[in-house]
């Protein structure tokens, strides 16, 4: 079992034995990890490795696809959410997602936040437009778009799409927020500002990210996982992991002599 | 370094900086060779050989600190790459300042001469223990070279004879000053000298202990040699 929480971190996501296959391929092997309460942990590994496979299943993701499967555990606050008969959408509202690509939908800049929120709550306008503006600002976007709620959210540029889909993902107020490669498509000034939100976010939220950019790993997450080929190799504090890794593979990677 | 990185210029950047630092250490040693030569032959040419030579260690010191700044703003090294260059960086300033000690002998040298006593006094004594310090930071370079953590531990120990040298000579030299105070001028001088070849165990021992920080990832400096067996274990 890979513990590098200490005791006064609480587990808010437990895996326990967990293997995935995509058809026939066996994606993730007996992977076993405890992610801590209000922390961020980062997954990197090469491409093909499982992090995202991993990323996608702790809110289920994986069951929008055919012929994948997961076997073992996911313990959200003790809860086997693979086995959970809640509603899926009721998982994912506490447990939310930004992507690769900002996805914006097809509407309002307001609208893009309120629509989740409607799903799960009913506001009346003032608290609606109170809810927006809470997730707006802690998304570090409210001064840049508050003369424009009405304007489309595809309207704006890469890096205030993106943190508007992260604004969407807290306004339904999770408590767990995965981030899988948030900032790839980005420049370094719209990365910043999503590193420097990640981190002010960490103290409502756990945060899950992956991320191909191992300085971004290093900047702005607390634990970092090295998957490779499936298999996690090794879990620990980031800052252990970069400086004086246990296995050499983790070093090999990390310094760059992977290939 | 036996693996190699992704990237060849990676490679040869840190290879070309972990040449520089083996240059300043030649440097730097062949300076020790000569301050003990200047002593020993009480020579005020090789004294001043000695002292001209610290123009090109000041100069090294500052290109391999423009170096590593260069690569670790280029490069962003993490884990052993991060501790090779942490490791490498100080090393340059132990070595410079091991080049000091040898330019204040030399200059010690220079003032014993002429205050025109020099034969009556013990160093002889002084040149065993510049002999062991100097083939101590030569140990310490080469176990830096091949990163030997076994060779560091070894130079760890014989710093401490080198300590112990310095007090018993310490002893020796106030003794002479008590038998005939005209001798206490010049005794100062090798006192100071004494000193100065202490020192240069002492910065040997410096880079044996970087040597560990690199290959073990542990910081042993200010602990007990039985803890730094412990942390190679």
């Amino acid at each position: 079992m890979n513990t590098a929480t200490d005791t006064l971190e609480r587990t808010k996501i437990s895996v326990k034995n967990l293997n995935f296959y995509y058809g026939k391929f066996h994606a993730l092997k007996n992977i076993n990890l405890e992610i801590p309460e209000n922390k961020v942990t980062a997954f990197i590994g090469p491409s093909g490795c499982g992090k995202s496979t991993l990323l996608r299943i702790f809110n289920r993701m994986f069951e929008l696809y055919p012929e994948q499967r997961a076997e073992g555990e996911i313990l959200l606050d003790g809860e086997n959410l693979l086995t959970s008969k809640k509603d899926v959408a009721l998982l994912r509202a506490k447990v939310g997602m930004v992507f690769q690509k900002p996805t914006p939908f097809p509407m309002s800049i307001f609208d893009n936040i309120a629509f989740g929120v409607k799903l799960f709550d009913s506001l009346n306008t003032t608290d609606m437009e109170e809810r927006v503006e809470w997730a707006l600002r802690k998304a570090a976007l409210w001064t840049e778009v508050k003369d424009k709620l009405n304007q489309s959210g595809s309207s704006l540029s890469g890096g205030q799409q993106q943190r508007l889909c992260i604004a969407r993902g807290i306004a339904i107020k999770p408590e767990v927020l995965l981030l899988d490669e948030p900032c790839s498509a980005l420049d370094p000034i719209s990365t910043a500002k999503v590193e420097e939100l990640i981190t002010e976010l960490k103290n409502d939220y756990t945060v899950v990210i992956v991320t191909h950019n191992m300085q971004q790993a290093a900047r702005c997450s607390d634990y970092t996982a090295y998957m490779y080929l499936g298999d996690l190799m090794e879990f620990g504090s980031t800052e252990q992991m970069f400086f004086k890794p246990t296995r050499k593979e983790t070093e090999d990677y990390i310094t760059g002599r992977f290939g | 370094m036996p693996e190699k990185h992704l990237s060849t210029q990676f490679d040869s950047e840190l290879s070309a900086v972990s040449t520089r630092v083996m240059e300043l250490g030649g440097l730097v040693e062949s300076q020790i060779r000569q301050a003990i030569y200047a002593l020993s032959q009480f020579s005020v040419e090789v004294a001043n050989e000695v002292t001209a030579a610290e123009a090109r260690v000041n100069a090294m010191e500052v290109d391999i600190d423009r170096e590593l700044s260069s690569i670790i703003a280029r490069r962003q090294p993490t884990a052993r790459d991060l501790r090779l260059l942490i490791a490498i960086s100080k090393t340059t300033a132990n070595l410079e300042r091991v080049g000091d000690e040898a330019e204040k002998i030399a200059r010690m040298v220079r003032s014993i001469i002429n205050s025109g006593a020099p034969r009556a006094l013990p160093s002889l004594e002084l040149r065993v223990a510049a002999d062991l310090a100097s083939g101590l930071l030569r140990k310490a370079l080469d176990a830096f070279a091949r990163l030997d953590t076994a060779a560091a531990v070894s130079i760890l120990k014989e710093d401490d004879l080198i300590d112990k040298e310095f007090d018993g000579f310490v002893r020796k030299l106030i003794t002479y000053m008590m038998e005939d105070p005209r001798m206490i001028s010049p005794s100062l001088d090798l006192l100071f000298l004494a000193k100065a070849i202490e020192r240069i165990g002492d910065h040997a021992k410096n880079i044996a202990e970087f040597i560990i920080y690199v290959v073990k990832g542990a910081d042993i400096r200010h602990t007990s040699i039985e803890q730094v067996e412990s942390v190679l274990k």
